[in-house]
């Protein structure tokens, strides 16, 4: 079966004082329909690969690959047009923080609804975006519906993105640090609809986050990156037979609530990773 | 084979990831500042201008070739076109006008320095106050703030020419009186966001005093904005004293101030076109230098209008 | 006699018009040399408690004393040199235009401490940034750095009680712990108290003795380590939040 999106060597570049500076260093890895993690630390570049699958790399920079294929279609070339018909309808993106997605002018209703029409189905609009509230657990659709971004909490306004975002039922969901804003308890809460929507729909998420202990009891698949480049790829199951001394380290330098060692294990960085 | 040239030893040293001194640290951050700037072309142009002026002021007896308050021979060197022995021609008392428009950038170098000298810290230390403080102290430092907004500058300048008489000295204190309070909204403005920062409660924290908080960590967060603002106003300051020399309210004759030799020149303006076009083009170039200037050191210094 | 003692505190924020009961009645003590933390999620208030200690938030009732002493209002100079904070975010903290330098010597240019070219030095060196790092700016600095001079600004006062306002939420996982290690060096080195403030259960349980759980302003529950270790709680919203930080599960009934 034909995975529904693959990339090899990818490459992000941007340019600065010394000549272009490569922030994603020819990463490669394909998807179905499945949860993939990638897992990195601030500036391993996990977040530009997520961006230049939906072809949002800044314009500054440049993405190069080999092969960037989304269910048979190119990437690498794609028209504004043809980006206009996936992006959204066939793929979206959650980002971190809901107040810079969302328009602070418009209720969620409205914005819901113009997702919707945007992409076909004009009548049910409605209908089926209240239908898209209640299925993020959103208790008081209507409510919601008339609300302005502002006027809903952390955790609501993450759940109203996110109903955005699959309200068009795409076929792949990036979601980067979708839960890092948010508690604990909410986070969980969060997660479970994205696990429901992958597993009743066949949705493929890609989940990009620094948390690694959290990416392992949420994905099937873990990618490591570091600098740059996957230095692992892991069965989220099997975590603790993680080879590379990076992610040891980075499991290993977390503290737990019922470990006790102390001082904590430090990561020590080796440049031979960056090769 | 060659030695290192000395100069690019001394960017290095300028660049360094690890200042050795204080002052190594805050040249670096200068240089870090030019060579951002450097880099911005129009920046570099109306720098380049406002150079020019004060090297035109600082040395405008030698360069200028005749005496800019008397004339020549009534009968043969009146209004004489531009020509080698007159760069910019003469006007109607045969003086030589390009040694007046040299003369005038002292004038204009003047008032731009005196506004900016006494404008800008009342601006900053009402607005930071009255920003930092806020309740009463705000309300009042504001509201006064609006009154002297609300005098249309010329009038007030009027008003004072009215009552100390006329001179360029009164029309700069009347510029100053009536250019602070934006300034002053300005900083407040900066302040109302600063003051809650944690590098702001941190400082707190450590027991300083609220001038100490003010000055040594407010006004230096403020000051790049307001000295943008206060160089894109520079062109409509000096377009104001030349307006107020045109108006015979300013600069009195003989002095060579530019807007008093384009009010001259207005009565020969059909036949003898120089007279006050030559003035004209010297205000012009100067408050576009300013504004130029401004852009450029907005693009540098102003974190928000980065691209 | 606890060091700090907080008795019924109570915080209201006036937003305009309406009013915000950030702290309910909120008491608690920390002993000498004691490390205490402050778990709840936002909100809870948490962070509102340690700026009240330190005379940050307003204060609309109750009683804060320091060694059985009231603290004044405003704090006096005597009490920065007892308490110091380190604040959440290390990119906020430090002033964008000045010096690592300049950021150590105005305590001790306050306080009218002698030596204060030695301090600084010192003070660096303490945390584990050489004097190379003495005259970069903050810009210069990664944000494990930058939580380091934070560290350093707050001990060079010499104070007793280092209040830590989730000190380490904004930095990578890998300079969490290296944090975590110098904060608890330096405690047991300096014998200081140390008052914790974090969403995440497992640094505080790695950092404190004692603990306490708030939600919406209250106190909810006060723990021990080994009881916080051992899931030990009476109170449903304590275990929700241990469950939940353990990590996602698929479905409770799914086996393992």
């Amino acid at each position: 079966m034909n995975p529904l999106l693959s990339v090899e060597n990818l490459r992000i570049a941007f340019p600065s004082r010394q000549g272009p500076v490569e922030v994603v260093r020819g990463v490669s890895f394909s998807l179905g329909r499945e949860r993939l993690g990638i897992v990195g630390e601030s500036g391993s570049g996990k977040s530009q690969t997520g961006r230049a699958i939906l072809g949002l790399t800044p314009v500054t920079g440049t993405a190069t690959a080999d092969r960037l294929e989304f269910d048979g279609i190119d990437l690498r070339n794609a028209s504004p047009r043809q980006w206009r018909k996936l992006r959204g309808a066939r793929m979206s993106m959650v980002m971190q923080d809901p107040k810079f997605s969302l328009n602070p002018v418009m209720t969620i209703g409205k914005q819901l609804m113009e997702a919707v029409k945007l992409h076909g189905g004009k009548s049910e609009a409605r209908d089926k975006s209240l239908a898209m509230l209640e299925a993020v657990q959103i208790r008081d659709p209507e409510r919601v519906m008339a609300a302005f971004p502002h006027e809903l909490s952390g955790g609501m306004g993450q759940r109203a993105m996110i109903a955005m975002m699959l309200v068009t039922e795409p076929d792949l969901l990036i979601a980067d640090e979708p839960t890092s804003a948010l508690d604990v308890t909410v986070q969980i809460e969060v997660l479970r609809i994205l696990d429901r929507l992958v597993t009743e729909r066949g949705m493929g998420l890609i989940f990009i986050s620094h948390d690694l202990r959290l990416v392992s009891t949420f994905c099937d698949r873990v990618l490591v990156m570091y600098a740059g480049r996957v230095v692992e790829e892991l069965d989220a199951r099997r975590m603790d037979e993680a080879s590379h001394p990076y992610t040891r380290g980075l499991l290993n330098c977390l503290p737990t609530i019922t470990g006790d060692t102390r001082p904590l294990p430090v990561l020590a960085r080796d440049d031979a990773w960056l090769e | 084979m060659s030695t290192p040239v000395p100069r690019q030893s001394l960017g290095e040293w300028l660049i360094s990831e690890q200042p050795a001194s204080r002052n190594q640290a805050r040249l670096g951050q200068i240089w870090r500042t030019w060579v951002l700037f450097s880099g911005n072309r129009l920046g570099m142009i109306g720098l380049g201008i406002v150079v020019l002026l004060v090297l035109v002021a600082i040395f405008a007896n030698v360069i200028a070739p005749y005496d800019p308050l008397l004339g020549g021979d009534l009968r043969t060197e009146r209004l004489l076109p531009p020509s080698w022995d007159h760069l910019m021609g003469t006007d109607d008392l045969a003086r030589d006008i390009f040694s007046r428009v040299v003369h005038g950038a002292r004038l204009t170098l003047l008032v731009v320095a005196l506004v900016a000298i006494i404008a800008t810290p009342i601006g900053l230390l009402v607005g930071t106050v009255s920003g930092y403080f806020g309740g009463w102290v705000d309300t009042l430092l504001m509201r006064i703030t609006d009154i002297f907004l609300a005098f249309p500058r010329l009038i007030l300048a009027l008003a004072f020419v009215a009552a100390l008489g006329p001179g360029i000295e009164n029309a700069i204190i009347a510029i100053a009186i009536t250019s602070w309070p934006p300034y002053a909204r300005l900083a407040r403005a900066e302040t109302l966001t600063i003051r809650n920062a944690e590098h702001i409660d941190a400082i707190r924290l450590q027991g300083a005093s609220a001038p100490r908080i003010i000055w040594g960590h407010v006004v230096p967060l403020c000051l790049s904005s307001v000295i943008i603002r206060v160089t894109l106003d520079m062109a409509g300051i000096i377009l104001t004293a030349a307006g107020l020399g045109f108006l015979g309210l300013g600069a009195q004759p003989p002095q060579p101030e530019w807007g008093a030799m384009i009010a001259g020149g207005r009565r020969f303006i059909i036949d003898y076109w120089w007279v006050a076009t030559m003035p004209g083009i010297a205000i012009f170039a100067v408050s576009l230098g300013f504004n130029l200037l401004g852009d450029g050191l907005r693009d540098v210094l102003d974190p928000k209008a980065e691209k | 006699m606890a060091l700090i003692e907080i008795e019924n505190l109570e915080v209201t924020f006036d937003g305009g018009d309406r009013q915000v009961r950030a702290l309910k009645g909120v008491s608690l003590s920390v002993e000498e040399e004691d490390s205490f933390g402050i778990v709840g999620e936002s909100g809870s208030g948490k962070s509102t408690v340690l700026r009240a200690l330190c005379g940050l938030a307003p204060v609309t009732a109750g009683r804060i004393s320091i060694d059985g002493k009231p603290v004044p209002s405003p704090r006096d100079q005597a009490f920065y040199r007892r308490v110091q904070m380190v604040f959440q975010d290390p990119y906020a903290s430090l002033h964008p235009r000045h010096t690592i330098d300049r950021v150590l010597s105005e305590p001790l240019a306050i306080h009218g401490f002698d030596h204060a070219e030695k301090r600084v030095e010192q003070a660096l060196e303490d945390v584990g940034l050489g004097s190379g790092f003495r005259f970069r700016y903050p810009h210069q600095l990664s944000g494990g750095q930058r939580q380091r001079v934070a560290i350093a600004r707050a001990l060079i006062l010499e104070p007793k009680i280092i209040l830590l306002d989730e000190p380490t939420s904004a930095l990578d996982a890998s300079i969490q712990a290296e944090v975590l290690n110098l904060l608890d060096r330096l405690r047991a080195d300096r014998g200081l108290t140390y008052v914790l403030v974090s969403h995440d259960l497992a640094v505080v349980s790695h950092m404190c003795d004692r603990l306490v759980v708030m939600q919406s302003g209250e106190v909810v529950e006060e723990l021990t380590r080994e009881e916080l270790q051992a899931h030990d709680t009476t109170r449903t919203y304590t275990r929700n939040l241990l469950t939940a930080s353990a990590g996602f599960t698929r479905s409770p009934a799914r086996p393992r």
